[in-house]
């Protein structure tokens, strides 16, 4: 079976549809799947229900499907400072739900594991908690969470063998390798693809069963905050 | 007089210990890396997957695949390691952080903390606060000690949107330090005041009942 797609709009062919669910991998700019999104614009599906962490920014990441007005729910724990998405927030014309960061990426977890849902100590006693039912476990409380799952995930690796095995480089790992196991089908862009052997079995972060379509995309990697220090200067941290 | 974000920052620096693993929010509390001892090995855990935090990157370093969850562009170091996000919240759910450094909007006498949202105005999401809040070990809270309209930030009960119900252990504000009994029903204890502020600004300006259980050794720090 081949898994090679010679870019986004291949490998999106046949499966993007108006009221989809997509899981988009992501923490910020960092280690999003680029040319899925900018696949999806153009493509103009409609209606979307998107579960990412965070929302892009004005013009950029997810922030091109709002823009577009292409997206119609997100669950997410950080709408961030896309301007755009605040507008259409406060004007109704999009639904938000947001769950904690770490509630999120667990329903994510759970949703590739087959567990319909788990029980967190994260928001008791919060807006989070109202109308989720409640339980004591060695004295203390927890409220029960559903996991979750998509149509399709969009995530970015480092490098894939023609196998789907994946590599992750640094902090763009965040929510992809969780992602790739919750959705019916999942589509990995990476910066390289190498024959099989290439990568280390003992390296692969996510093994090859999660990942049904892979292609090589070009990568703008915008930066959110570009922060630096002087070379004379070795106490500034960030 | 007072003390100034930067010796707030400063004085949170005083609960770090050798070797502890520590989460550091957004904001002032990021300051307090700069105020580390000298020696002193402390972990810095960044919840968009990362452990051994580094300092921000000289500029020909910049790597756009290296962030930190303020999405700051930072480095690594020696010991540091990558993870997913799942894993990252296993470290914070599961109890695994000594200590973690929030803001605060406002936090009540029993240790209630409010931070992610204002009725009314635009909320952005919690991010990872109420799971750090969670699942911490030690929970303190920096922060100015009224708010921009004069109000007092330290509480009898919070008005604003909680993040956490008895999560927060100790609040360092611009005027001193306060503990707070999170899972009993102890006073909340004023154990030191910034300089050149008097146990009548703290009266003045304080909401929340609290004892004054001051270390006379650190009054004049």
């Amino acid at each position: 079976m081949n898994k090679v797609y010679k870019d986004a709009h291949s490998a999106l062919e046949g499966l993007a549809h108006d009221g989809m669910t997509i899981m988009s991998g992501g923490f910020g700019l960092c280690g999003i799947p680029e040319n899925s999104i900018t696949a999806l614009n153009k493509l103009g599906v409609q209606n979307l229900n998107i579960i990412a962490n965070t929302c892009g920014v004005d013009g950029f990441g997810l922030g091109i499907l709002v823009d577009a007005k292409q997206v119609k729910h997100v669950t997410t724990s950080y709408m961030g400072e896309n301007k755009e998405f605040g507008r259409q927030f406060l004007a109704g014309e999009i639904e938000v739900e947001f769950t904690p960061q770490g509630t999120l990426a667990e329903r994510i977890r759970a949703g590739g594991a087959g567990i319909p849902a788990f029980y967190t100590k994260t928001g008791v006693g919060t807006v989070v908690a109202e109308g989720k039912e409640h339980k004591i476990f060695n004295g203390e409380t927890y409220i029960l969470e559903r996991s979750l799952k998509a149509d399709v995930a969009i995530i970015k690796a480092w490098k894939a063998d023609e196998e789907g095995n994946l590599v992750y480089r640094k902090t763009t790992q965040n929510f992809n390798p969780q992602m790739a196991t919750a959705a019916t089908i999942t589509i990995a862009e990476v910066e390289e693809i190498v024959p099989c052997g290439e990568i280390d079995p003992d390296h692969i972060h996510t093994p090859g069963i999660y990942v049904d379509r892979i292609f090589k995309g070009t990568f703008e990697k915008r930066i959110e905050k570009r922060t630096f220090r002087k070379r004379e200067a070795i106490k500034e941290i960030a | 007089m007072a003390w100034t974000r930067e010796q707030i920052a400063a004085r949170a620096a005083k609960e770090l210990r050798e070797g502890f693993y520590a989460n550091l929010g957004i904001g002032l509390p990021t300051h307090v890396a700069n105020y580390i001892p000298e020696g002193m090995k402390v972990i810095l855990h960044s919840e968009n997957g990362m452990l051994g935090m580094g300092p921000f990157p000289y500029e020909d370093e910049i790597d756009p695949d290296l962030t930190n969850a303020g999405k700051q562009t930072i480095s690594e170091l020696p010991y540091s390691s990558y993870f997913s996000s799942a894993e990252s919240f296993n470290i914070v759910r599961g109890g695994h952080l000594d200590l973690t450094i929030l803001g605060g909007m406002e936090v009540s006498q029993h240790g209630d903390l409010a931070n992610w949202m204002v009725p009314g105005k635009m909320a952005k999401g919690m991010g990872g606060a109420m799971d750090l809040v969670a699942g911490v070990k030690r929970c303190v809270v920096v922060m100015e000690h009224i708010n921009k309209d004069g109000e007092p930030k330290l509480v009898k009960k919070c008005s604003l949107p909680l993040t956490g119900m008895r999560v927060i252990d100790m609040v360092i504000t611009s005027h001193g330090v306060f503990e707070i009994d999170k899972h009993g029903n102890g006073p909340m204890r004023l154990i030191e005041l910034a300089k050149g502020v008097t146990l009548e600004d703290i009266r003045a300006h304080t909401d929340a009942d609290y004892i004054v259980a001051l270390n006379e050794e650190k009054v004049a720090a």
